[in-house]
């Protein structure tokens, strides 16, 4: 009877081992993923800087140019989200931080208008879904994302808003911070507020020659904008997504380690006690027996 | 080496595709082809999709299949934006032919239920990496 509790401790630490192992490879792809990410992360930063930058001063040039992607909208009848999660979960709180994020600014929102979502990623697709208000989903990107991606989903949200069926379109997603921090984050995508030029370069003015003119240049250069900065934001989630698995997986391997030592120590406790048992029963029926003998 | 060189980059979304050494560039502007050679004014252009060609620092032509985008030059600097950006010999020239064929019988077929203009740009697109490649012929 004590040999079977033995037993049964031995099962459940094997069981927990089991696990431990799976996690602690989790916790290694997860690793190699995330540099991976931070690698196309590092990749897409001279294009999107020079993008970022071109517009700038574009901007700067072309003040009355009348783009609908620039024009703010008088009367705002519907407010679009693109919510950026993964599609797996066993990454903590990572999905539920940005589902979060994006119902806090939702509910912010003073106005009260009508809403909808466009959800990257399985977790988003499967939350909104449930309630009203998916417009759109885009799923199953897989771990390395490419810029096609980015101008699909691009596509779809400038054509919504060209429609007039949303007017304001924001962009929510996890900044990647480091490994153990990933802020949601929340930006407006449309109407294109340009970015403002850096404060070195705000005095200097390059006589630049615009080839058609800068209006042409400025109206080719906006949805490509939209393309990059929704690509950032993918590229910037996978790389927040890899860093959350590898936390919570790093934890649930040290939660294993813990339950396999304080199994261990009860494991061999249980023996112990056993041994005792065992010994007292020798013991008691030798005393018996020399009482006996006398 | 010698010193009519520039420095030409061609950037994507996802690598910096090329940073070297170039003496002459020809690329694809809206309004037709525009050269650019060292100490050219600053400069801001939209490009077509089609093919940049370049001469390198060893003077020989190279070419580049792009998907559109922009240029700018500033101080002996040219920078090439594009969405997406090939070697001509990188480019996997049965792919192309048959992307080619495929979108002009989409384009024959007039069929309602296929986007018109984006079967036009997968067709510029092939033609323009054949190009690149030297593979193409009417």
């Amino acid at each position: 009877m004590a040999g079977a509790g033995i037993r049964e401790f031995k099962r459940r630490i094997r069981s927990v081992k089991n696990t431990q192992q799976i996690t602690k490879a989790m916790k290694m792809v997860s690793a190699a993923k995330l540099r991976r990410a931070q690698e196309a992360a590092e990749a897409s930063r001279p294009y999107n800087e020079t993008l970022r930058d071109t517009l700038a001063r574009l901007a700067a040039v072309t003040f009355d140019v009348r783009h609908p992607l620039l024009a703010k909208r008088e009367d705002v009848k519907k407010v679009g989200y693109v919510v950026i999660t993964a599609d797996r979960g066993l990454c903590g709180a990572y999905n539920t931080n940005i589902i979060r994020a994006a119902n806090t600014a939702i509910e912010n929102d003073e106005r009260k208008i009508e809403n909808g979502i466009v959800a990257v990623g399985r977790k988003a697709r499967d939350f909104y879904r449930k309630r009203s208000g998916l417009d759109a989903e885009f799923i199953n990107l897989g771990d390395n994302i490419s810029y096609a991606d980015a101008r699909e989903i691009g596509q779809y949200v400038v054509n919504a808003y060209e429609n007039e069926e949303v007017d304001e379109v924001y962009l929510i997603y996890a900044k990647f911070i480091n490994v153990l921090r990933q802020v949601p984050t929340v930006t407006q995508l449309l109407p294109i507020e340009p970015p403002e030029k850096d404060e070195e370069e705000k005095d200097i003015v390059i006589d630049y020659l615009y080839e058609p003119s800068a209006d042409e240049i400025l109206l080719a250069l906006l949805p490509r904008y939209i393309g990059s900065q929704i690509f950032n934001a993918l590229l910037e989630s996978k790389a927040s997504e890899h860093g959350a698995r590898m936390t919570a997986m790093g934890n649930a391997t040290q939660n294993a380690g813990e339950i396999i030592d304080s199994l261990t120590l009860a494991m061999n406790k249980a023996r112990q006690a056993a041994i005792t048992d065992e010994i007292l029963d020798i013991v008691g029926g030798a005393e018996a027996l020399n009482k006996g003998g006398k | 080496m010698a010193d009519n060189t520039y420095m030409l980059e061609v950037v994507t979304p996802e690598r910096v595709l090329q940073s070297n050494e170039v003496s002459f560039t020809v690329v694809p502007a809206i309004d037709g082809e525009l050269g650019v050679m060292k100490n050219h004014a600053p400069l801001v252009a939209a490009l077509n999709i089609g093919v940049l060609r370049y001469v390198d620092a060893a003077g020989s032509e190279k070419s580049i299949a792009i998907s559109g985008g922009f240029i700018e030059v500033l101080d002996n600097e040219g920078r090439v934006l594009a969405e997406t950006a090939e070697h001509g010999h990188e480019i996997d020239v049965l792919r192309a032919k048959a992307a080619r064929e495929r979108a002009e019988r989409r384009l024959e077929q007039r069929a309602e239920n296929i986007n018109y203009t984006r079967a036009e740009q997968a067709l510029k697109r092939a033609i323009a990496r054949l190009k690149a490649a030297g593979a193409y012929s009417d």
